[in-house]
């Protein structure tokens, strides 16, 4: 037996860029073609798309019109409740972000996140509003900073600051007292822009996460009016356009209500969006309710836990942790469904597009608004998924 | 046997698991009826204050409005209900097409996303993930106000290779014209057809015998287009005549011209339905394991071979659920025809409420027919799967 002593390190192949393109690029014939092909695509596509941007485009409707699209017709005088809750967000965001990685390496990569607001403020907007953005970023910076340094056991609390955060931001953006006082209530036909866009995709999680848990338990339930009525609703729901259950909630809802009870057009399209999104949330968390072994209802049961006490703390919340990130995925889908109250004339962030489209300096410049409109939505969409990808990896689903 | 007598003679009633289900079910019952009594009661004395009744016979009375394209006869004069009938055909045909172009273009993108070649792979994932995140709606009306209603005007109108007219009043395509041979043309087709279907059944027996897998859609196709191309050379003259789209004074003539508002919700849709399917197709293909390619090497199947019977089926198998509901978002989606001005269902039924003011009979039926498109597409989606499904002893 001879026997191996030393042993050489493996043959790695350092491949120059030459020797990169060669292989990733220009292996055959055939991906030769392929390559130069789209990068002929490429180089056409870029070159239009960077002309049209920084030469054709007219993107002074943007920032002329910057507090339209943001808040709509919000009084101007009381945008600073706005501004508190944005602080108030920011800061939670830098100190969860601050508490929950404290042993990462890529401390640099979450403070350029946060500092990303700053790029905000180097566009010709008025100096008040330069520092208020400006503030956003170091209210984030401070939140981060303070929850780095904080001990573990301040996660409970901030987590308690996420939770009051809706009913506060509700507070702060509708007001609660008469005329004149600086809580004076702001009524829903104002609001506009991103605003009501956040407000109804808030609102539209908030409801509809406790109402599809419900009608996913329905939906598994022993009683079998209970599950068929669930069964009924989740179907009937997910086979039609959610412009029809808007249409329907604008049109109809008003009829169902008995006479003299009206309520405003933003809260029926709330309406509306909750009671179609809940529809989706069942079904994501019904799958998550399949993938809990049975075992587990028996383990509760031989505990001594009544039914009730077993879903509630053994099987939802495991069910629930399976099913986070498809559930990130719903919510994002809402967030880009509120743009359908447009159509129901609402002006969100895409219907407040018209108004802006409407006023005589800036006709025709359709292109210009709708694709920062759309940017806004991809912005946003890509960093809820982004920040879902990386909650996945924290809290290690799939890996139990 | 006595001890468990005893034990239930003790059991109250009320805990009682047996009668406490039909205690919950009764009130729940109860609750639910409570609620929609009441809002049935609100909204018939809502809409007897109005003066109105239920009732669907508004459908036959005359509609007073015009629709700007459509497959099927319509005018100003045809009945509500035919109305809605214009609109469900231009739906179907909207998602039909769609649901054709995504998924060609989805298969591009989802192999694409799989390739060895690093700019065709990175081009395909930036694609993929720019559209997966961008809102349909903003992104539609982006696409028809700023893209198809900037294209130039008729008379600076833009050629593409084909014959292609793009300008803001619609683009023009060539279209084929039926000549007098048609009607004999489409005889030989159908005969094709079930010649076609003949040869298929025929491999599909001879396959089963032999065991050979035959290459039944293959030959399937090529039974078609061969009875096709021959009828075509036999016949006297063409069956159809190529018709070319010009520009005729202010507006597009000739070919088949395709409006605006069509060429934004199609186009549209299918880019980004195709984002989606290439995910599930790349998924799909990537499901599949390398063993499984390998294994089938070594049993000597050439690489198409291995494509066709190994990687293919068992690919389709986790593509097709997915796929699914892919499609039916589709053909849901195509119902934001009513933010461009497309003739759609939707769209057509929203004319028809404010006409007439009836919504609640009209978000029934809408809600009705979509439910039956969906359940109609959903069915056939089963079946094909079940078609499909790993057969286990």
């Amino acid at each position: 037996m001879t026997e191996i002593t030393s042993s050489l390190p493996p043959l790695i192949e350092r491949p120059g860029p030459l020797g990169w393109m060669r292989r990733n690029l220009f292996s055959t014939w055939g991906n030769s073609l392929l390559s130069l092909a789209s990068a002929a695509f490429l180089i056409w596509v870029l070159k239009g798309l960077l002309a049209w941007v920084f030469s054709a485009a007219e993107w002074g409707v943007i920032l002329v019109n910057m507090r339209l699209i943001m808040v709509g017709q919000f009084p101007v005088a009381l945008v600073w409740r706005i501004w508190a809750a944005m602080y108030f967000l920011a800061f939670l965001i830098g100190n969860t972000a601050g508490l929950r990685m404290q042993k990462t390496r890529r401390k640099g990569v979450i403070v350029g996140l946060l500092l990303s607001p700053v790029v905000f403020a180097l566009f010709s907007f008025s100096l008040p509003a330069r520092l208020a953005i400006a503030g956003l970023s170091l209210i984030a910076l401070a939140g981060w900073w303070l929850g780095s340094r904080w001990p573990k056991a301040f996660r409970r609390p901030v987590l308690t600051g996420w939770i009051i955060y809706f009913p506060i931001f509700m507070l702060l953006v509708r007001g609660t007292a008469g005329e004149g006082s600086p809580m004076e209530i702001v009524t829903s036909n104002l609001w506009g822009g991103l605003l009501l866009t956040f407000m109804l995709t808030v609102v539209g999680i908030v409801f509809s996460f406790p109402l599809g848990v419900f009608l996913a338990l329905g939906r598994r339930s022993q009683l079998p009016i209970v599950r068929w009525f669930s069964v009924g609703y989740i179907e009937l729901v997910r086979g039609v356009p959610l412009i029809t259950i808007l249409f329907m909630a604008q049109l109809m809802l008003p009829l169902f209500l008995p006479q003299g009870v009206t309520i405003d057009r933003v809260i029926r399209a709330m309406v509306g969006i909750t009671l179609f999104s809940a529809a989706y949330l069942a079904e994501n968390v019904r799958g998550g309710l399949q993938a809990i072994p049975k075992g587990q209802f028996e383990a509760a049961h031989a505990l001594g836990l009544s039914g009730f006490q077993s879903m509630f703390y053994i099987i939802l919340p495991q069910a629930l942790r399976l099913v986070i990130p498809i559930l990130v995925g719903q919510f994002i889908a809402l967030f880009k469904d509120t743009s359908l109250v447009a159509i129901v004339g609402l002006f969100d962030l895409l219907g407040i597009a018209k108004t802006v489209l409407a006023q005589p300096d800036f006709l025709g410049l359709q292109r210009e608004v709708y694709a920062f409109i759309s940017l806004i939505y991809w912005v946003l969409s890509y960093a809820m998924s982004y920040i879902s990808q990386r909650l996945e990896v924290a809290l290690g689903v799939g890996e139990r | 046997m006595s001890d468990n007598n005893s034990q239930s003679a003790a059991t109250p009633f009320w805990r009682d698991e047996r009668y406490l289900q039909i205690l919950g079910q009764v009130v729940f019952v109860l609750l639910v009826g409570l609620f929609f009594y009441s809002i049935a009661r609100n909204m018939i004395t809502g809409l007897a204050r109005q003066g109105m009744a239920l009732g669907f016979n508004f459908l036959k009375s005359m509609s007073g409005f015009d629709i700007g394209e459509m497959l099927i006869e319509y005018s100003r004069s045809s009945t509500y209900g035919r109305a809605l009938l214009v609109g469900l055909v231009n739906t179907l045909m909207v998602s039909v097409l769609g649901i054709i172009f995504s998924t060609i273009l989805g298969i591009i993108l989802g192999v694409a996303r799989l390739s060895t070649n690093y700019l065709v792979n990175k081009i395909a994932a930036f694609y993929l993930e720019v559209m997966r995140n961008l809102a349909l709606l903003v992104f539609l009306i982006f696409w028809y106000l700023g893209v198809f209603l900037k294209l130039p005007r008729v008379k600076d109108a833009i050629l593409w290779p084909g014959n292609i007219l793009l300008t803001n009043r619609g683009v023009g395509i060539p279209w084929g014209v039926p000549t007098e041979t048609f009607g004999t043309y489409r005889l030989i087709l159908l005969g094709g057809l079930v010649l076609a279907s003949a040869v298929a059944v025929i491999l599909h027996y001879r396959g089963r015998r032999t065991g050979r897998p035959p290459l039944t859609t293959l030959w399937f196709f090529v039974t078609l287009v061969g009875a096709a191309a021959i009828g075509w050379i036999v016949l006297p003259s063409a069956p159809l005549a190529l018709d070319l789209p010009y520009v005729k004074g202010l507006n597009l003539a000739g070919g088949r011209i395709l409006s605006p508002e069509f060429m934004a919700l199609f186009s549209g849709l299918t880019l980004y339905t195709a984002a989606f399917i290439g995910e599930v197709v790349r998924a799909g293909i990537q499901s599949v394991s390398k063993g499984q390619v390998e294994a089938s090497r070594a049993l000597g199947l050439s690489g198409f071979q291995t494509l066709r019977l190994v990687v293919f089926p068992q690919a389709l198998r986790v593509i097709i659920p997915p796929l699914t509901s892919q499609y039916l978002n589709l053909t849901k989606n195509s119902s934001l025809a009513v933010a461009i001005g497309y003739p759609d269902f939707f769209y057509v039924s929203s004319t028809v409420i404010n006409q007439s003011g009836r919504a609640v009979e009209m978000i029934s039926l809408i809600m009705l027919v979509y439910l039956a498109t969906s359940l109609l597409t959903s069915v056939f989606m089963n079946w094909y799967n079940q078609k499909i499904r790993l057969v286990e002893r």
